[in-house]
């Protein structure tokens, strides 16, 4: 992927909260190795470091003085930072449905925030599904006209390139993983499919790599849930599913969701909820026409 | 001369929301809260199939998804037929998986939001984003417990990414856990999944017992005055919750200012809409018979959080509320919990209503979960059932009520066709961060903050800290985005 030279040490990172359960924000939380105290504190790769800048749920100030982080950033950190967007962005009503803050008497809106901060950011990570393509917000009937972050910026012809980091909500090595190619390689060295996601994550289907996969190939098919076998019939989205979840698993390795006996939500791909529900009944790739 | 003070963002909570208040001689005479989001969950469920509401609607949070996710099962459990069906091993490990959420939540709340009001953590890190910018000024603990409380906070981070890892035993993953499903769950409670859950509980139990609570206890000491600070409606609520084979961990009551208990009925639930962005028709209903119809320029309308209200009251609901309600219900380890700390810091029942018994209470009860957690292991019966098969019927009503670590939380579900007809979730960011009801009556939060004394209007630490002390979650809700009001004096965006 093009994108601009990083020669920064360290990296101004300002996150951003859109139309979002905040879900995102804990899963990174949840990283175990680098840790989130490695993240805000410490070198990550020798030399080269992150610096939260903006982050709602965490940073000690609120009022007018964070918003003055994000104006102060805006003009004097051109091309300097990078934004991450968690959440989709509600467009409806010029934006109104959602502000994060209020400036000079206004509401500053999600809308607004996004594409100023985008168009000067070196890069965006467009962070879970939402922000990624729309997610449960933008599902029918998309009452607050939710929008992903690639949407928005080709509408206002914003060219910093977004990397999607889709999931709901993402694992969070798929996050601490996208930032290490960062500092490590270049923004330049993201392999990224034709959906904006780092092939270095979502490259091969959930059901290639499935420990029930060899249920699937005898014919061994879960009738109900709780019972052992292949979860197709239960409404397993595995087939059709990119990511790494049974390699990698979650929570430190201690399960992921079609160990626990569930099926795959496909919750990392852009169809994700209205096209890949209802969850518990299976789909065939004709449903997805 | 009166002066409004604005706080656009409140950050260090879940989600997006402002505050509003109008000082008149450095003391508050009137307050609106407000949230400046709004993404219209009840209009995307309509339709759906309603199993799907369970995975969905966790989404509506991801701080405490699975209060979600037991509230939309106990709803679907009832519209399906399944409440009286649903096996022992399953009840226990919804609690399970809930309780797990409760810890992670309680400490996240504790040392990662709401600290950074009290302890000095530039003083210990150096003027590092994002501990700076911040309020400056009203800093009180002293440089070594500071430099402490840093230490906690950075093993916090731990301890709650650990209890997020516990849940995900039984529950598959964190967040939006995947194991709580309609008529039970899907992991089954073998042996060696016990034993591991216990030992991981055993670690976090520790550091509630040796590190929270006297943590609690230490801001407490050096803070002493906000046990007399943010009182507000002293009417509190609790639907009950942690649905166990022998009956609730916490008991379901209102209790008066008095400490009456009352006993509580859901019917009683009535949500007001004069103040909020809704059609008035649809005031004082109860949430089976509620629309969700918006009327974006209404007058007077201030919010997006509709005004939830028990036989007309404002209620405030929380770990506070729990406590208090089992406290008053005789029930004796929260007895215990709640005499030892109140004797420690030489307090009567009354300093509970407080900044600072908040904050308390949430501690205790993290401690009271845990321990009941510990219990609740040993009760799993390895080869017995976790689940009963359900079919989706063509038409049902189901109530699920629940308790998040925030407060009480409701869904409400109708059923026809075997679709989703309606769905209504009133959470407990809504009760204590309602606007003014019909009846002109503010929401718990905006009692609380009226009749503060603000003594540094640049850097309003009072406010800030009782808002944060409700732990409120604004993704929970459904809400606003003009609140500016009517106009008096000097406006100020601080």
């Amino acid at each position: 992927m093009k994108g601009r030279k990083v020669a920064n040490k360290k990296y101004p990172v300002i996150w951003l909260q859109g139309a979002g359960c905040t879900g995102c924000s804990v899963s990174i939380l949840n990283a175990v190795s680098p840790r989130i105290q490695n993240l805000l504190l410490d070198e990550l790769v020798p030399g080269q470091q992150l610096c939260l800048i903006f982050h709602a749920t965490v940073m000690a100030g609120q009022g007018e003085v964070v918003i003055e982080v994000l104006k102060d950033a805006e003009k004097n950190r051109k091309g300097g930072y990078v934004l991450v967007v968690e959440g989709a962005i509600p467009t409806a009503e010029g934006g109104t449905y959602g502000s994060i803050g209020e400036t000079n008497g206004k509401h500053l809106t999600i809308q607004e925030s996004v594409e100023e901060l985008g168009r000067s950011a070196l890069l965006t990570i467009a962070l879970g599904t939402c922000a990624a393509y729309g997610g449960i917000p933008a599902a029918k009937p998309n009452p607050t006209l939710c929008k992903g972050v690639k949407t928005v910026f080709d509408e206002k012809s914003i060219e910093t390139p977004v990397v999607n980091v889709p999931g709901c909500p993402p694992h969070p090595e798929w996050f601490t993983g996208t930032i290490s190619v960062i500092l490590f390689s270049g923004v330049e060295a993201l392999d990224l499919d034709q959906l904006g996601r780092p092939k270095l994550f979502y490259r091969q289907l959930i059901h290639e790599n499935c420990p029930r996969r060899a249920d699937f190939d005898k014919g061994k098919f879960a009738e109900k849930l709780g019972d052992a076998g292949c979860l197709y019939k239960l409404g397993c989205k595995g087939h059709y599913t990119y990511a790494d979840c049974p390699l990698r698993q979650w929570n430190n390795g201690v399960s992921w969701c079609v160990k626990a006996g569930s099926p795959c939500l496909a919750c990392v791909e852009p169809e994700f909820p209205d096209g890949t529900s209802p969850i518990y009944e299976k789909i065939t790739f004709e449903d997805l026409k | 001369m009166s002066e409004k003070i604005r706080i656009d963002p409140i950050t260090r909570i879940e989600g997006h929301m402002a505050v509003e208040a109008v000082i008149d001689d450095g003391t508050v005479k009137d307050a609106k809260s407000a949230g400046t989001l709004f993404r219209g969950f009840e209009i995307i469920l309509q339709g759906r199939d309603p199993r799907d509401a369970n995975r969905l609607t966790q989404r509506i949070c991801g701080v405490c998804p699975t209060a979600h996710a037991t509230a939309s099962a106990l709803c679907i459990d009832e519209a399906f037929g399944l409440t009286n069906e649903i096996p022992a091993n399953a009840k226990l490990i919804r609690a399970l998986i809930f309780g797990a959420n409760f810890l992670q939540s309680h400490i996240l709340h504790f040392y990662h939001l709401a600290a950074l009001d009290y302890l000095d953590a530039a003083s210990v890190v150096g003027d590092l984003a994002p501990f700076v910018p911040r309020y400056e000024g009203d800093y009180r603990v002293s440089s070594e417990v500071s430099a402490e409380l840093v230490n906690h906070y950075l093993r916090a981070l731990d301890i709650r990414r650990k209890c997020q890892e516990m849940l995900s035993i039984f529950g598959g993953k964190m967040p939006h856990n995947v194991g709580i499903v309609p008529g039970g769950v899907t992991e089954r409670p073998t042996e060696d999944k016990i034993t591991n859950f216990l030992w991981r509980l055993n670690e976090i139990r520790d550091f509630v017992v040796n590190s929270y609570i006297p943590d609690v206890i230490a801001v407490a000491k050096a803070y002493s005055d906000y046990f007399e600070v943010g009182i507000g409606c002293r009417r509190l609520l609790a639907y009950g919750g942690f649905d166990l084979p022998s009956g609730k961990l916490f008991k379901a009551g209102i209790v008066a200012p008095d400490l009456r208990l009352e006993r509580f009925a859901k019917e009683h639930i009535t949500e007001d809409v004069k103040h909020s962005w809704y059609v008035d028709s649809d005031s004082g209903k109860n949430p089976t018979a509620g629309r969700t119809e918006a009327e974006l320029n209404k007058k007077g309308a201030y919010s997006f959080l509709k005004s939830p209200r028990y036989k007309g009251e404002a209620c405030e609901v929380g770990p506070l509320a729990r406590m208090v309600s089992n406290y008053v219900q005789d029930s004796s380890e929260t007895k215990e919990l709640v005499d030892s700390l109140l004797g420690e810091l030489d307090a009567g029942v009354d300093a509970l209503f407080s900044v600072l018994g908040r904050h308390a209470a949430r501690a205790l009860e993290a401690k009271l979960v845990a321990d009941a957690m510990a219990v609740w292991l040993q009760q799993l019966k390895p080869n017995e059932p976790v689940i009963v098969d359900s079919k989706i019927p063509e038409q049902g009503t189901g109530a699920g009520l629940t308790e998040a670590p925030r407060g009480a939380v409701g869904h409400w579900m109708t059923v026809k066709g075997a679709k989703i007809d309606r769905y209504q979730v009133i959470t407990p960011t809504a009760w204590n961060a309602s606007p003014r009801d019909d009846k002109g009556q503010p929401g718990a939060v905006e009692q609380a903050i009226i009749g503060t004394k603000v003594k540094d209007r640049d850097n309003p630490f009072e406010l800030v800290r009782i808002v944060r002390a409700f732990d409120p979650c604004l993704a929970c809700s459904v809400h606003l985005l003009d609140v500016r009001g009517s106009e008096l004096g000097v406006f100020r965006v601080v």
